[in-house]
């Protein structure tokens, strides 16, 4: 397996995420699709994991030594494609397919059809206990790859999450590590607002992880902390990773109404000349 | 069954690196032999039953073969969307074991009654179902589904049942009923483990001078194609018989298959559990009894059915 091509240069990463970010914004225009808010928050997150820390090869898709990168908070399917598109998993013109009759880029990343896509997500609450049986086959066969789940806030909702935290912890999956991607809203509200999920942190750190809170927007910080699982507690590695839904976009940012809506024309030459595009 | 299911999958796990036994907290001492054998491979996955079958898809996703395992409603209604969305829809070799299927544990109530898993199951694209007939097709489905590649539900009952077969089934195949015993007036198709009902109310039948064949139907899906045409021509009545709803379970499907595969000469005589929960407390034998699944009201229903009216 090749090393992963890095980016060492911080400004390099922050470049790449605003290239993503252009690139998700049009998917979403011209598909006129939802989730644009939740797919623009965590593109810092996916350009530190494809573009530093993940030890993968388009080229070797099912490379069974490869890390997993999970992202199980689905409706971010456009960041996901984006990426894996940018990346060479698959050629850069089918991103235009994306929500078109008979492609294989649904508004949910797809099982079985798309090199690159890990598991097929969508529905919450599902990635993480997916990621636990990755670790532990990967402690059975004797190989050490790494395994990243990328959850939402309001994802961690969901019951399965905490069955998962539990068992991850008990069977010391150190080289587990979950990413929340903590934009403070959820589909129709404020996340803390629906359910009390603050202290998060402290939640996951009383499941038995190693957790540690960072701005969820510095590429190279977010690189760091990801390169370093297992990190020698022992523990699965739970990074909580403070966002803005809507992120690299002016009048997107920490707007809930872009959890559903899409930009018209305007708003996306808007959005290009803001990330640096146009 | 269950022990046999133990003993099996221990053996399985001895034979083949692959396997890994998963269980929700339940079977105290049951796996002790394949804990024993295999540390690495056995988890208590505690009662937490959605993130087992994640684990157990995630686990089949990287080469292994994850056996999931504990009571019916638990292994599968409670994380049905596990087995829909990871196992099924990745079509993956995870088999989801349940134990205590239909009224299997009559006495714990309905919380622990399984008359709808065969429903659920049956309708998720990519599963075989299986409700295995006695301990010797417990092993023996336990065997095929290792040799395929796909995601596998195994129903089973409880611990000692009857045994039907006299020794290991050599030609058990998924999706090939198997013939118990030949007739001539009527054919009873049974599922799981209603078996040895089907085989009593065939003795009860020779009694009034009615002959019955006597089918374990262990494959409900895919369905035995074969087998049902043939019986659908030959005998004038066909009766299905399964400890499961009459919504949606074994006698839907063969109903289902008349419905999409033209006139038959058979009548269809579907016994299985009414629409509704089973609330007195009681054994499984009462329950059958009070329902109807016992050999004696089987054996009655089909001679009613025979009559000339």
């Amino acid at each position: 397996m090749n090393a992963p091509a890095q980016l060492i240069d911080a400004k390099a990463l922050k470049r790449q995420a605003a290239e993503l970010r252009g690139v998700v914004v049009e998917m979403c225009h011209r598909a006129q699709s939802a989730h644009l808010g939740s797919s623009l928050s965590c593109c810092d997150i996916l350009t530190a994991a494809y573009w530093d820390v993940l030890n993968i090869d388009p080229a070797a898709p099912d490379d069974p030594l490869r890390d997993r990168f999970i992202l199980s908070k689905g409706h971010a399917a456009m960041a996901l494609y984006a990426t894996l598109a940018l990346k060479g998993f698959f050629p850069r013109d089918e991103l235009v397919t994306y929500n078109q009759d008979g492609g294989r880029l649904a508004e949910h990343p797809p099982a079985n059809q798309l090199p690159g896509v890990e598991a097929a997500t969508g529905s919450l609450g599902h990635g993480l206990p997916l990621g636990n049986g990755m670790a532990l086959a990967g402690r059975i066969n004797g190989q050490d790859y790494r395994i990243y789940a990328l959850l939402s806030d309001g994802e961690n909702n969901e019951g399965s999450v905490w069955e998962a935290a539990m068992f991850a912890a008990t069977q010391k999956l150190e080289n587990l590590c979950v990413i929340v991607d903590y934009n403070k809203w959820q589909a129709t509200d404020r996340s803390n607002e629906v359910l009390a999920l603050a202290p998060l942190a402290d939640k996951w750190r009383a499941f038995g992880w190693d957790a540690v809170e960072t701005d969820g927007h510095d590429v190279e910080g977010l690189a760091r902390l990801m390169r370093k699982v297992p990190n020698g507690s022992g523990k699965p590695v739970a990074i909580i990773a403070h966002t803005v839904k809507g992120k690299g976009v002016s009048f997107m940012e920490d707007d809930n109404n872009w959890h559903y809506r899409a930009p018209t024309h305007e708003e996306l030459a808007a959005a290009h000349r803001e990330l640096g595009l146009a | 069954m269950r022990n046999a299911f133990a003993d099996e999958i221990t053996k399985l796990g001895q034979e083949d690196g692959r396997v890994v036994m998963l269980s929700g907290d339940i079977g105290n001492r049951l796996f002790d032999k394949f804990k024993a054998a295999q540390p690495e491979r056995f988890f208590n996955c505690g009662v937490a039953e959605q993130n087992m079958t994640g684990v157990a898809t995630g686990m089949a996703m990287n080469g292994l073969r994850p056996f999931t395992y504990t009571i019916t409603p638990f292994a599968t209604t409670r994380c049905l969307e596990q087995i829909r969305t990871d196992a099924a829809y990745h079509d993956v070799p995870v088999t989801v074991v349940s134990v205590g299927g239909g009224l299997a544990y009559a006495g714990l109530g309905p919380t622990h009654h399984a008359c709808e898993d065969l429903a659920f199951l049956r309708a998720i694209p990519n599963m075989v179902v299986i409700a295995p007939a006695d301990s010797w097709e417990v092993r023996a489905a336990l065997r095929a589904v290792l040799k395929q590649d796909r995601p596998a539900y195994i129903r089973l009952g409880k611990k000692g049942e009857p045994v039907v077969h006299a020794g290991p089934v050599a030609d058990f195949a998924i999706g090939k009923a198997i013939t118990i015993s030949e007739g001539a007036d009527v054919c009873l198709l049974s599922t799981g483990n209603m078996l040895p009902e089907a085989v009593e109310a065939a003795h009860l039948l020779k009694d009034q001078g009615l002959s019955a064949r006597v089918v374990s139907f262990h494959t409900v899906k895919p369905l035995d194609e074969t087998c049902l045409a043939e019986a659908f021509a030959r005998f004038p009545l066909v009766v299905t018989l399964e400890e499961h709803s009459l919504n949606g379970g074994f006698g839907s499907a063969v109903a289902e298959w008349m419905a999409d595969n033209g006139p038959q000469r058979a009548r269809l005589l579907r016994i299985g559990t009414p629409d509704a929960f089973f609330k007195k407390s009681g054994e499984q034998e009462y329950a059958r009894h009070l329902l109807g699944l016992d050999a004696a009201s089987i054996a009655r229903r089909a001679a009613d059915a025979l009559a000339p009216a």
